[in-house]
């Protein structure tokens, strides 16, 4: 882990979202797929804490060796459209790569990737790591419109398969991530699955992988707020290896990266209300009078 | 000739090489910093604050910002006195830094027993007394707020240790000169002032609370008025009492304002997760003040305070009709 001030080398625009190039070799050779980057916002009352981005990208060698890239969504808030609002030759305090990367099958060879959103920006990482290790990868990228998944044409050249689904339906299939999965797993023959979206899909996806038997990781995109294990603002309760009791475990150093089936989805995120199975439709509170 | 100037200070027999320290719950386990920060450059490291048993902490979400500051619960999330003994405190100290143990409980007996288990601990320098918590035997909302209490806790560890007690005052509490000179009387070589006062974050546009076990604590810059109103009140009542002030002090400047107001030492917290060197260039920026004003330690800083400007009608122009 170290510390730099890094120079923008460029930034672009990528859907909806801001590409950031930065120059910071040290941070980018040690850099690997589910680590991030905790990048400090500038000096005043609106921003206390840093901001935290996986990496996109991390070049150790060619003409764009000792560069790092991150994406920013600058609909999140003030501190990331700050951010996506930088410009070339400007300077960012960065401190990476944090936190625990996804590791790599050893025998097991067909990867299925999903992603919702900016969080498919690491598993481009991944992918290209894994293809270099000979691995069979495919990927399913989602996003409520077209503009929200993350490079899906750039996706073919890393994968077998694309399987491109929208809240929308404004590009590829209507619905989300979730709904691709177990014909995706079917079709590519997974092995292995790895994703990064919201807790709330990645339980579900837990719930699937787990109901059919396939190791998976997971990487959580949660709130955090050092970034480098102070804080302990960032925890997921995550089962003991003997399973008899958990513990919260910092997403920032002991994750972002972790073992789905080890995770207490209900202890995190709430128990799953409970449907009725024969629920009648709720009807509708007549208006008091006049025209909505 | 002049001395020569060093930013050692003295709090009541620990002996710090500079008067900035890391504030409870922000200085890691032994391993965080590593790499981030010289910790032999730190003046202390107190630890998070810990419990007899472990604690696994507060549902999520644990952190919102606020203007000026972060609203936090953590529910001392802690591995409990003897794994952080035979563990975290060991990895701390390994680190260079002088290491302060903050101790927290709700009963009277909790504090005795981590009193004992610390004594005879090389690594501990001091123990800080967390008092911001739930008092399970008188069931009270915060442990340290009520003097008899404050006597009782205070006292039973100061008369144990063997190490300097540092009694950390709960934020948001009426009367802190009173609860510091409790304190003191108890046999508290010093106070800590204060801990993070009560708060609430709410987000208005999803119409939802922002912290899981709903109320949390204020940190970061917007503490700083009060941190010197408290340290100033306490350091005039009670002036040979080491006070160490802690609550939004951030820069160089934020900790000579402490001095100033009659600290002997000040604690970097919020500034720390943000800036993990942020204890290091808080002293550096000491060290300008006191090179700028031809002084030769932190201590001369205190008294030297002067009424604010007269307000004459240079300044003022009074206007006319």
């Amino acid at each position: 882990m170290k510390r730099a001030r890094a120079e923008i080398l460029s930034t672009r625009r990528v859907g909806a979202y801001r590409s950031i190039t930065l120059v910071a070799p040290e941070i980018a050779e040690r850099s690997r797929p589910g680590q991030f980057l905790a990048i400090a916002m500038p000096e005043g009352r609106a921003f206390i804490l840093r901001r935290h981005f996986s990496i996109h990208q991390a070049s150790r060698h060619g003409g764009w060796a000792g560069t790092l890239e991150f994406v920013v969504d600058p609909s999140v808030g003030a501190g990331t459209g700050w951010l996506a609002g930088a410009g070339a030759h400007e300077f960012l305090d960065v401190i990476g790569p944090l936190g625990k990367a996804f590791s790599y099958p050893k025998r097991l060879t067909n990867c299925l990737l999903l992603a919702e959103g900016r969080g498919a920006a690491s598993l481009f990482f991944l992918a290209q790591e894994l293809v270099a290790r000979h691995k069979r990868v495919d990927m399913i990228l989602g996003g409520r419109t077209l503009e929200s998944v993350f490079k899906p044409v750039d996706a073919k050249r890393l994968s077998q398969t694309v399987v491109v689904m929208t809240a929308d339906g404004s590009l590829g299939e209507r619905g989300g991530i979730l709904d691709a999965l177990p014909d995706a797993v079917a079709r590519a023959d997974a092995e292995v699955v790895y994703a990064v979206a919201p807790a709330p899909t990645l339980r579900s996806i837990a719930a699937f992988c787990r109901e059919h038997r396939l190791p998976a990781q997971v990487a959580i995109e949660e709130r955090m707020g050092c970034g480098f294990g102070l804080c302990n603002t960032c925890v997921v309760p995550v089962a003991t290896k003997d399973r008899s009791a958990y513990e919260n475990l910092r997403a920032c150093v002991d994750g972002p990266v972790f073992d789905p089936s080890r995770i207490l989805w209900d202890r995190w995120l709430g128990e799953l209300p409970i449907v009725p199975p024969t629920a009648e439709p709720v009807p509708a509170i007549p208006h008091g009078g006049g025209e909505p | 000739m002049t001395a020569a100037r060093s930013l050692v200070v003295d709090l009541g027999g620990i002996v710090l090489p500079t008067p900035v320290m890391i504030a409870a719950g922000c200085g890691g386990t032994g391993r965080e910093l590593v790499g981030l920060v010289d910790l032999r450059r730190v003046g202390a490291i107190v630890s998070r604050t810990i419990t007899v048993t472990e604690r696994v902490g507060a549902d999520m979400p644990r952190i919102a910002e606020s203007p000026a500051g972060i609203v936090w619960e953590t529910g001392l999330q802690n591995p409990g006195l003897d794994p952080f003994v035979s563990g975290e405190l060991l990895r701390l100290a390994r680190g260079g830094a002088r290491i302060v143990v903050s101790i927290g409980g709700g009963s009277l007996e909790e504090y005795v027993h981590m009193t004992s288990v610390l004594q005879g601990r090389p690594e501990v320098a001091a123990i800080e007394i967390h008092l911001s918590g739930r008092d399970d035997e008188l069931d009270r909302d915060v442990l340290g707020a009520h003097p008899d209490r404050l006597n009782e806790i205070v006292g039973a560890v100061a008369r144990m240790s063997l190490v300097p007690v540092f009694a950390k005052l709960p934020g948001g509490c009426d009367d802190v000169v009173g609860l510091a000179r409790t304190a003191v009387r108890a046999g508290a070589t010093g106070v800590t002032l204060l801990a993070s006062p009560p708060a609430l974050g709410l987000d208005a546009t999803r119409e939802r609370l922002r912290i899981g076990t709903v109320s949390g604590w204020l940190s970061g810059p917007a503490l700083k008025p009060i941190t010197l109103r408290a340290v100033f009140d306490v350091a005039q009542a009670l002036p040979d009492v080491p006070v160490i002030a802690s609550g939004g002090v951030r820069t160089g400047e934020d900790a000579v304002e402490c001095l100033l107001a009659g600290a002997w030492a000040v604690q970097v917290g919020t500034a720390t997760l943000t800036d993990p060197a942020a204890a290091v260039t808080v002293a550096q920026g000491i060290v300008r003040r006191l090179n700028a004003a031809g002084l030769t330690s932190p201590a001369g800083l205190r008294g030297r305070l002067r009424p604010p400007e007269p307000t004459g009608a240079e300044s003022h122009p009074v206007s006319t009709p």
